[in-house]
């Protein structure tokens, strides 16, 4: 008994040190961001602030007037455009790889099983080598330095589609035929049988899709030229470059960045980590 | 056309559009970029366009910054995979121990670093790395190891940024660890015991067969994200100092995006490609003639 017990409190202590190691980073971030202006760089580096300031998020949050011209970081602008690309590419890619990756499970049409072979192959290919020429069509089409630039390569989901076609292969094909003798139309049995027992999974997608488009930076990065449409890595990234020696300040853009999807994540971790899997184990 | 077709289409359709809109269309028109001299003059005027056929490629080849950023890639795939795996095995393998309590808090935050963005915890790690008041200084200050300009040093620049995209991806892995441990049938380990094998030969003859091809999986995927390694190097070093972190993809936006020589940085794009072709193409014959795909 006292053996297991002992071994409990080494195994657990042992995975709890190492937890708080990796969370470290992100704790020390919030801590710094709360500290007045400059404390950071002050020796002995402090590990708690002296005291509480929210000065650091008043700078970066909030327009003020400094000798009659407006002047902001243009983090809130980023902000929204962040939330408004990332959940206008949540729902479009749903709406789009949902139906496409059912159909690759469920529904028979020609040139289907071809088609599959070359989404799956497609793969290989890093998305970097379009990106140049995507640039070049994307310029002709007038979408260089506009949010649908930004959204529209999120969409070309061939993963997600993946996704949605490897859960769906589990739905019993009876059910489905069960229904066409009933005599409901195509839309109507995806719609009405498919759809709700796939709501997990278009849960995770969302995640995933909702996180991948938060998160993206190089895409953005090239596309955006006007600040006014930046998402916030691309504002934090140029706004480092200046106040790279803010620390304080930085450390409160980053909580910005990462606070909204680490909560999010953390509300749906179940779906998330299952969804993780789903895509990863094979046979 | 039967109903079930036309549904079928009507499903994949538009899906399939953007996909070739966005993707196929571009990686074909890469190819053909990669054989001309695009450039910033060409963009102004097609007429300034030229066939150059593997001009640009045999120009790459002469471009010593070309040859280092390929260098740091490679250096980052080499000590970054083992590094980033062995991590995530490692703590897979901790976690797995039968005694180990709560362990859904321990896997959920273990994770967490991995759903941040990139750019707002290299911002973080920045700060973590600063050679005067950074805390990992002040850490090894505390053993009585002599500060390090981590960032500013072009020996350890590499292993530096290393660190940081180990601590952010480790848990991706460590996920898929623990789900292939937990299918390691108990009894095997235990007959292993039973014979007298220790810690060390049940890994190595029980454990690490049975998850072989997971770890195989894992390492082909890590590869080809190492392999296109960018946003870090571009927040936290700015591909320095001394060109020490510049990478083929940094090299592939610098002369691309930055430059606008569009022919020369497709070249780039398709060596970067057929790098990650390679590596997948070897590493599954690897894996088949274990017979673990």
């Amino acid at each position: 008994m006292a053996v297991t017990r002992l071994r409990t409190i080494v195994s657990t202590g042992a995975v709890a040190v190492l937890t708080a190691l990796t969370i470290a980073p992100l704790a020390y971030m919030v801590v710094v961001s709360f500290m007045p202006r400059g404390e950071s760089t002050t020796l002995p580096t402090p590990l708690w602030p002296s005291h509480w300031s929210g000065e650091n998020y008043y700078e970066l949050l909030v327009r003020r007037s400094i000798d009659g011209a407006w002047f902001d970081y243009r983090i809130v602008p980023a902000l929204v455009n962040s939330l408004g690309i990332a959940a206008v590419s949540t729902l479009l890619g749903l709406l789009l790889t949902v139906p496409a990756g059912y159909a690759f499970a469920k529904l028979r049409f020609r040139g289907r099983a071809r088609l599959l072979q070359l989404l799956i192959a497609s793969l290989v290919v890093p998305g970097q080598v379009a990106m140049l020429p995507l640039f070049l069509i994307f310029r002709e089409l007038g979408l260089v330095n506009s949010y649908a630039g930004v959204i529209l390569p999120s969409l070309a989901g061939i993963f997600a589609i993946l996704f949605v076609r490897q859960a769906t292969l589990a739905i019993p094909d009876e059910m489905i035929d069960a229904a066409r003798i009933d005599g409901a139309g195509e839309t109507r049995i995806f719609v009405s049988i498919v759809l709700p027992l796939l709501t997990p999974i278009v849960v995770t997608l969302a995640l995933f899709l909702f996180l991948g488009s938060w998160n993206d930076f190089l895409w953005p990065l090239i596309v955006l030229a006007d600040q006014h449409l930046y998402t916030l890595p691309v504002a934090i990234a140029a706004i480092g470059r200046e106040h790279a020696a803010d620390g304080e300040l930085m450390m409160a853009a980053a909580v910005v960045t990462t606070m909204p999807v680490l909560l999010l994540f953390l509300a749906l971790q179940r779906y998330y980590l299952t969804g993780l899997l789903g895509g990863s184990i094979k046979g | 056309m039967t109903r079930q077709e036309r549904t079928g289409w009507l499903f994949t359709a538009p899906v399939l559009a953007i996909i070739a809109l966005v993707f196929v269309l571009p990686t074909a028109l890469a190819l053909a970029l990669s054989v001309t001299d695009y450039s910033i003059y060409a963009l102004a005027d097609w007429s300034n366009l030229h066939f150059v056929g593997l001009g640009n490629f045999t120009g790459l080849l002469s471009t010593p910054l070309f040859w280092r950023a390929l260098g740091n890639t490679l250096l980052f795939a080499a000590l970054g995979v083992p590094m980033a795996i062995g991590t995530s095995l490692f703590v897979a393998l901790l976690l797995n121990d039968a005694t180990v309590r709560w362990k859904p808090l321990w896997r959920v935050l273990l994770f967490a670093p991995y759903v941040t963005s990139v750019v707002a915890t290299a911002v973080v790690w920045r700060i973590l790395f600063n050679q005067r008041f950074g805390l990992i200084n002040r850490a090894l200050a505390a053993v009585g190891i002599a500060p390090v300009d981590w960032l500013g040093d072009p020996h350890v620049s590499i292993p530096a940024i290393l660190l940081f995209v180990t601590w952010k991806i480790f848990g991706y892995n460590m996920i898929v660890f623990t789900a292939a441990l937990s299918a390691v049938p108990g009894e095997l380990i235990e007959a292993a015991r039973l014979d007298g094998a220790g810690r060390w030969g049940r890994f190595r003859h029980v454990t690490l067969p049975a998850i072989g091809p997971t770890l195989l999986l894992a390492t082909v995927m890590s590869v080809a994200g190492f392999l296109q390694i960018f946003a870090e190097p571009y927040v936290m070093t700015l591909g320095g100092p001394a060109q020490s972190t510049t990478t083929v993809l940094y090299f592939m936006f610098d002369e691309g995006f930055k430059w606008w020589n569009l022919g020369q940085a497709s070249a780039v794009a398709f060596v970067l490609f057929l790098m990650i072709l390679a590596v997948t193409i070897a590493q599954t014959r690897i894996g088949r003639r274990h017979e673990w795909l």
